[in-house]
Parts: structure tokens; sequence; C-alpha cells
């Protein structure tokens, strides 16, 4: 089922909590809401949900396909809504929470306690609980409270699935498995889903489409990949990664910012440049076109990739590069040798906010 | 006194880090025998004079036995009032914000912070066919002061803080989410209530309820000059005691004391131990 | 926010039940005591307060509570420190023995202490002998306060302790600092409030204590009446006005114990904010 928010915003009290906003989510859509912690995502979630409703001034409107469910009271939206930390009913065994939804319906459409029992033992098969159905929440680890809480919310068989920061306390293994799982579960059963989350790797990973959001703004909607390649602004950029800046002033195109030194293609005056850690290549000797001498501070290997930390005189905070492992060990690096640094690309957002504020993509050399 | 604490701590057993083990254990165990166990030698010894027999004569006696089931009716009767208006009260200091919310709150304590006396005479004066509510309860047949009404209205003054102090706490920590839970799955206000924050609230209101009764049984001060101690009628057990002492009667004086004595404890063990059961189950432990 | 009971009309209900019932089971008789109190004037009020038995009454009630209040306030520290910074056999054994206090009829406190100090006693046979009375005399009605009294301030400290664990005071340890310093310092700063409170209950408590004192005073007007023994007697001679002249000093010390207790509260629930 398709969601369709017209117009949509929020106040606590005096403060703004979303700037009227539109947003359209297509039917059987994996959306994530990305943004940091103030930026408005829990409160767009939970409109859409019903658990807040937005300012009746301006007067938006939310749709759920083609029904208004903007007057709609929550028990009434029939969502199925996981909550950051499970929120399970704890005197409650793993199996009654699951089937708490289906035996508070009206006793005319409750299905029949038999019904009851084989639809959430099926729940419980697909969320691999089946053999804890007695169990209380007090007695299961984290990521199993919140796959029960995922099943408890699909009792319903909702068409709308809303996740509120749903691996947020999980450790970092339990999160990707839940994440893969939850995936697979969407494409499988075939609802609309929307989550938030604020970290940005799973944004990137999950998700159909991502909202990237701050300020009670939405900044921008985009497929991960393009969102990625193209930010519409400094924000979105920032955001989405690790940024080393770069400013000096321009002159006959050279930017030099005390004794380093950059050929960019870019009219006079003081100018400031992004890069990416992985837009970082390191060399021994300077190239014709950079000149950026820098002093290693730092090295961890993580991953398929080693972080190398970098100071300069001439940087106000230090550079963050990644590389090969190859590389690594080809330049031989250790803490304090003195290196050049060559920007693969940069990308720069001259006029913030502006429609034209197009992410400039240069290659140098 | 510094230097000795910590001489007699870590002198006696070096594991314990912190100093005043010996101090704190000395002025504890002093004050807890002779303040506490010592008087309770004197129960022992009184009652060791009784036979058997004698013993349950007088437990037994028809006066003192209508004595328990006035004080264990008006105690039952003012814990399950207590249970319910203890409930609402709870709820509505934790849930809603009006004007006057603090002034209630507050209010809450009167009857712990008011003597047992003076909650006595004025529920007596008050209660009494020309006090301000027996003017408006007598003509409706409705008679409280020297009846067991009267008796359970004392107990359930005396001892309502003990619900609402209770499940207050309780309601304020159910985080919001669990109400949430429970409309996103289409549940209604009531059956929402009834299936799940009930069932949350209900190792605190059952232990707030049972220690409401617990002091009701013991009540004293309140009760008396609203009861009209008719014999029989609306005597309380403690009163039992107090009516043998002034007649000299050391031992029957003990040995209804050691029935309230044994009661109470044996109900604040029962409330202690299915407290630990209930909250092992809802924080973890497995099994 | 939607929660569960949140529409108005069920809210207004609901608030309305409260405060209606609290105002006519609580509130009422604390109006009572007071209108019965000047009910013939304010001269008449003064008059049976400043009067020989009633001045005796106030008086000994003071002497009581101001020994009761040292005694407790050692004790419950004592005890707080004890069962929340160490460890030990017996432990949870003592915690629950302080709470027999509060499961015990008044009138059973102050029986066991007849029992043992009385003429019939076994201790009491030798205090006589020696000429020394402790029962239907003050020092009696003392230990009998004493006793109802003492596990106020342990109540009040233990969970509070318990919950703040004792890792600074091993910091403190850590950085030599001597035992009383450790309590003057690090513990108390952070117990103070409920320490305060714990006395405000224990001062509560001892002035109105009835049922105990009742076993142990005799209540011999002007020697061994405390206010709310004397506050009976008047009541029982139909002296209305007298004894609820006395029940309004009483029941000032209650509001004023509520006052504190509201505006403790009000402290920690803003720090909280603050922090």
């Amino acid at each position: 089922m398709s969601i369709r928010l017209q117009n949509v915003a929020k106040h606590f009290g005096n403060s703004r909590a979303l700037e009227p906003l539109n947003l359209d989510i297509r039917d059987g859509e994996l959306v994530g809401l990305l943004g940091p912690s103030g930026s408005g995502k829990t409160t767009l979630l939970r409109i859409m949900a019903g658990l807040e409703s937005a300012d009746r001034e301006p007067a938006g409107r939310i749709q759920f396909g083609d029904r208004d469910v903007t007057n709609l009271h929550v028990r009434d939206r029939r969502v199925g809504f996981v909550f950051q930390h499970y929120a399970l009913f704890r005197h409650m065994s793993v199996f009654d929470n699951v089937a708490f939804g289906l035996t508070v319906m009206p006793r005319k459409s409750r299905p029949t306690s038999g019904e009851i029992r084989a639809r959430v033992h099926r729940l419980l098969e697909m969320v691999q609980l089946e053999q804890l159905a007695n169990r209380y929440p007090a007695q299961l680890s984290g990521g199993q409270q919140q796959r029960v809480s995922l099943a408890r919310a699909l009792a319903l068989r909702p068409d709308v699935l809303l996740l509120d920061e749903p691996f947020g306390a999980l450790d970092a293994k339990v999160r990707q498995e839940l994440r893969r799982w939850l995936r697979h579960l969407h494409d499988e059963l075939n609802f609309t889903s929307v989550f938030v989350t604020h970290d940005q790797e799973e944004a990137l990973e999950l998700s159909d489409r991502v909202v990237v959001m701050s300020n009670g703004r939405i900044e921008q909607i985009d497929t991960p990949d393009a969102l990625y390649r193209a930010p519409v602004n400094r924000f979105v950029f920032e955001f989405l990664g690790d940024v080393n800046h770069l400013e000096g002033s321009v002159r006959s195109g050279v930017l030099t910012c005390g004794d380093a030194s950059l050929k960019v293609a870019l009219p006079d005056g003081e100018d400031e440049l992004l890069l990416r850690p992985h837009e970082v290549e390191l060399v021994e000797a300077p190239t014709a076109d950079a000149h950026l001498p820098v002093t290693v501070t730092a090295i961890s290997p993580v991953g398929a990739e080693v972080r190398v930390e970098l100071e300069a005189d001439w940087l106000g905070e230090p550079w963050l590069a990644t590389i090969r492992h190859a590389d690594f060990e080809r330049l031989n690096l250790a803490r304090g040798v003195r290196l050049f640094a060559v920007p693969r690309r940069w990308h720069r957002f001259p006029e913030e906010r502006t429609a034209a504020a197009m992410s400039l993509l240069e290659t140098v050399s | 006194m510094s230097t000795r604490s910590l001489s007699i701590g870590i002198g006696s057993t070096p594991k314990r880090v912190l100093p005043g083990f010996g101090l704190s254990l000395g002025i504890s165990l002093t004050f807890v025998s002779l303040v506490l166990l010592l008087p309770l030698t004197g129960l022992v010894g009184q009652l060791a004079d009784l036979s058997l027999a004698q013993y349950w004569a007088i437990i037994s006696d028809g006066r003192v036995v209508a004595s328990y089931i006035v004080t264990i009716g008006a105690a039952a009767v003012a814990a399950i009032v207590n249970a319910a208006f203890g409930l609402l009260l709870a709820w509505v200091l934790v849930r809603y914000e009006f004007p006057g919310k603090r002034l209630l709150d507050a209010l809450m304590d009167l009857p712990f912070a008011l003597p047992t006396a003076v909650a006595g005479i004025t529920l007596a004066t008050l209660y009494s066919s020309n006090g301000w509510m027996g003017r408006l309860l007598e003509p409706l047949g409705l008679q409280v002061a020297y009846t067991w009404v009267g008796i359970a209205l004392a107990m359930a003054f005396t001892s309502i803080p003990f619900v609402v102090r209770t499940v207050q706490p309780v309601l304020e920590d159910m985080p919001v989410e669990v109400d949430e839970a429970a409309l996103t799955l289409g549940a209604s206000d009531g059956t929402a209530f009834r299936r799940v924050i009930l069932p949350h609230l209900w190792p605190a209101l059952v232990t707030g309820t049972g220690l409401a009764f617990v002091r009701s049984l013991g009540e004293f001060g309140a009760i008396i000059f609203i009861a009209g101690n008719m014999p029989y009628e609306t005597e309380i057990t403690s009163l039992m005691i107090f009516v043998r002492l002034q007649e000299y009667d050391y031992a029957g004086a003990s040995a209804i004391a050691s029935v309230i004595l044994f009661v109470s404890l044996a109900l604040l063990l029962a409330i202690n131990i299915w407290q630990g059961r209930f909250i092992k189950r809802l924080h973890g432990g497995r099994g | 926010m939607q929660r569960i009971g949140d529409a108005p009309a069920v809210r207004r209900l609901l608030v309305f039940l409260a405060v209606a019932l609290s105002a006519l089971f609580l509130l009422l008789p604390l109006v009572a005591i007071f209108a019965q109190a000047f009910a013939q004037g304010i001269g008449v009020f003064w008059a049976n307060v400043n009067n020989h038995y009633t001045l005796a009454a106030i008086s000994l009630t003071l002497f009581v509570t101001v020994l009761t209040i040292p005694m407790c306030l050692v004790f419950g520290v004592a005890l707080a420190w004890l069962v929340t910074r160490f460890s030990f056999p017996g432990r949870r054994i003592l915690q629950t023995l302080i709470d027999i206090p509060f499961a015990v009829s008044p009138v059973v406190a102050g029986l066991i202490y007849l029992l043992l100090y009385g003429r019939n006693g076994w201790l009491g046979g030798w205090l006589d002998t020696h000429d020394i009375q402790l029962m239907f005399a003050w020092p009696g009605i003392l230990m009998v306060t004493i006793f109802v009294t003492c596990p106020f301030v342990a109540r009040e400290l233990i969970p509070l302790m318990q919950a703040q664990g004792s890792r600074e005071e091993e910091a403190a340890v850590t950085l030599g600092a001597p035992g009383w310093t450790i309590f003057r310092r690090v513990t108390l700063p952070n117990i103070r409030w409920a320490l305060l409170y714990g006395v405000i209950l224990t001062n509560a408590r001892a002035v109105g204590e009835f049922g105990a004192v009742s076993v142990v005073s005799g209540a011999i007007r002007g020697q061994t009446n405390t206010l709310p023994l004397h506050l009976e007697q008047l009541y029982q001679d139909y002296n209305t006005v007298g004894a609820f002249a006395s029940a309004s000093l009483l029941a000032l010390i209650a509001l004023l114990t509520l006052a504190a207790k509201a505006s403790m509260e009000w402290r920690a629930a803003r720090r909280e904010v603050h922090a």
C-alpha cells in the first residue's frame, strides 16, 4: 500500500519538529528515514502511525493508498509498528505477545483460538523462535526480543510496517543479521516498510530509497546509489560519510593553503573542497598537480582497508585516508612517515541550499 | 572514632575495602538486640508460663474470636476499597495534568503524617450522628460511627498511602511504548488497560494492598474512638489486649498479642516471597 | 503522543472522582480538626493550649522526641551503611528484623516492653528492688517510641544507598581518605535529603505515637501524659474543643511534615531536569 503525506507539519509547543513536507512512498517500497537526532525522522514515522497527530494548521493530509487516514485513530490505522526498545509486554509469554493483536479484535471478526494458535506458530516459525514460545521477554536476548516484536507487528497482516530505530540497541553482528533478514521478509511478504535510523550504513544497505532529514526538513530523497554519488547539498554529503576539508584561496587555477597547493579549474577567490577518505591517494613524491605534504599520525587496519590519519601544518583538522592493504604494504607506512596526498577527486558545494547547488564532480588528472 | 572504625574494619577482615564494618555492625546489633529482640523475650517468657490448654482457652475465647472476625473483616473491606481507590489516585496522579495536582499528591501522605489518635477523634466526630458526615449519612440509614463500617473507614484512612505509594512509582516507570504498542495492535482503551496495564501493575497493587491490610490489622489509635468498642460486635483485637492489660491479665494479653504478632509477620513474609517470585519472572532468571 | 485513557471524557471523569473522593476522605478530616479546635473562638483555643496539663503534655512529647531522633539517626545510618556497603551472613535477616515495628500493632509493642520491664517482668523485678521505675514513667515512653520509630531513617536510606552503590566511597579509599572523612565528605552529601526526610518522618511518628505509649505511660495527667494521650483524655471527658486544640497542634506538625516532603521532592525533580 502506498503512503502519501501532503503538507504535514508538527510543532511541540513552540518548537518546530517538522516543517510542512510532502512525501510519497510507493507500494511495496522499503524506505529508510535517515538523519541525526532531532532531525524529525522519528516524529515523521510516528505521525504516519498515528501515534502523533500532525499540526491542524496548515492542514496536512496522510493517505494510505486511496484511504485518507489523517484523522484516523492509531488503533484503526492498522499499521505494524516496531519500537526501538521492542516494547514487549513483559508479563506475557512470547506466544501471548504475538497473539495479542489477534485476541483483542472485536469478537465478530476475531479468528477462533485454533486459528490464532496456528497463525502465531507460523509467525514464530518465520522469526525462528517457535521453540521459545513459552518464554517471557526477560528471558530472551535483545535480538530475539526484536524478532518477537516484529512477529507481533506482523500478526495482523498490516499493509504498512513502520520501524523506529529497529536495530539501534543491538550489537553489530546481530544487527547485520537482522537487517538481511528484514530485507528478506520484506521481499517475501510484500508490504510497504518505513524505518528510522541514524546509521547511514544501515540506511544505504537496506533501503530502496533513503529520505535524508535534518532540522525537521527533508534534504534529499533518492536511491542509496544516487545519494552517495550525487548528494544535493553539503549536509547530505557530510552526513553520509567521513569528510576531509581543504580550505584555501584560488589564484589562476591553483588553490593554496600554507605550503600546500592543488591545481583546480575554479575562479579566483576563497574556496573549500571536500573529499571522502577513499578519494585521498598517498604517494611518496608530489605530483605536478598536487603538492600536499602530510605526516602519518595513526594507522588502523579495519576490515578490507587501512585507515590512515594524516596531519599537517596547513590542515585545521586531521585528514582521514582509507587505502588498500596492498598500498599500505608498498608504501611501508608507519607513524611519523611523511608523504604526499593526492586527491583522486573532490566535491564542492559553493552555494548552500539553492536549487542549483548540485555537487560538482571533478576529477583531478 | 575514625581511627577505631578504620582499624576494626580493616583489621578484622582485610578483604573489606570500605571502613566502618565493625562499628556499624556493633551499633546495629546492639540496637536490634536491645530494642527489638530483648523485649520479645518478655513475651516468650510470659507465654512459657501458660500451658497449651490455657493458651488455647485464651485465644479461642468467644469475645476474642469475635474480635478476630471484626478486625479481619473490616481490614479486608478496607484493603479492597483501598485497592480500587489507591489505583485510581495513582493513575490520576501519574497520567494526568490538572490544577492542584501537587496538592493532591502531598495530601496522599497525610494519613502517615497525622497521629493516629488525631485521625481517630476526627473521624469519630465527623461521622457521629451530629457530625458533618454523620448528619448526611444517618438519614440514609447508613450508621458509620460505632459500627464495623466506622472501623473499616478508619482502617482505610490510615492505610491508603500504602497502595498509592506502591503503585505510583511502577506506573511512572511504565514506558509510553507499552501503551503505544497495545494501541497499534488495535486494542481499545478498556482492553489495553485490562490486558496490558493492570497485569503490569499487579505485583505493586497486591503488595500495596497487602501492606495496607497488615497495617489495618494492627491499627489501634485511629479505630478505638470510632469503633464504639462493644464486646462481640465492634471490638478489635488490639483493643482486646488493652482490655486484658487493664484487668492485669498479662498472660491473656500476651497470648492474644502472640496471635497478632504471628499473623502480621506471616503475612509480611508471604508478601515478600510472592513479590520476589513475580519480580524474578519479569526481570529475568531462566526457566 | 497517544496514551491509554487520554480521551477527554475519561480524563475528566477520573480526575473528578479522584479529587472529589480525596477531598471527602482526606481533606475534610483535616479541615474538621481546625474547625473543631476554633469552634468556640480563638480565645478558648488559646486557653486550652495554654493550660498547665496541655503544656506539660507538650513538653513531655518534645522531650521524648528530642531524645528519640538522635538514637534513630545513629542506628539508621549505621544499619544502612552496614547492609548496603558490606555483604555478610545474616544481612537479609537483619533487614527483615527492622520491619517488625512496622508490622506489629503498637499495642503489642507497648505490651512487650511492659512484660519485660514492668513490675512482673523478669527484668522488672530486679529494677524494682533497685528502685528504678521505667514503666509508667518517661523512660518507658521513650523506649517504646524508639521501638516504633527506629525503622524510618534506615528505610529511607537503604534503597537510596543501594542504588548509589559504593563506587564513590571506594574511590575515596583509593585516594587515602580516612573512614570518618569518607562518610562526611562523600556519603553524607549524597544522602542528606533522604536523611532529613527520615528524621522528619521519625519526628512525626514520635510526636504522634499513641497505642504503644498508652500501654506503658499510665497516663498520669501532668506527669506521664504525652500530647496524644492528653487529647484522648480530653475527648473521653467530652471536652471536644480541648481535645481538638491539642489535635490541631499535632495536625500542624503533620502539615509541616507534608510540606517538607513536597518541597524536597520538588527539589529532587528539579535537579533531575537540570542534570
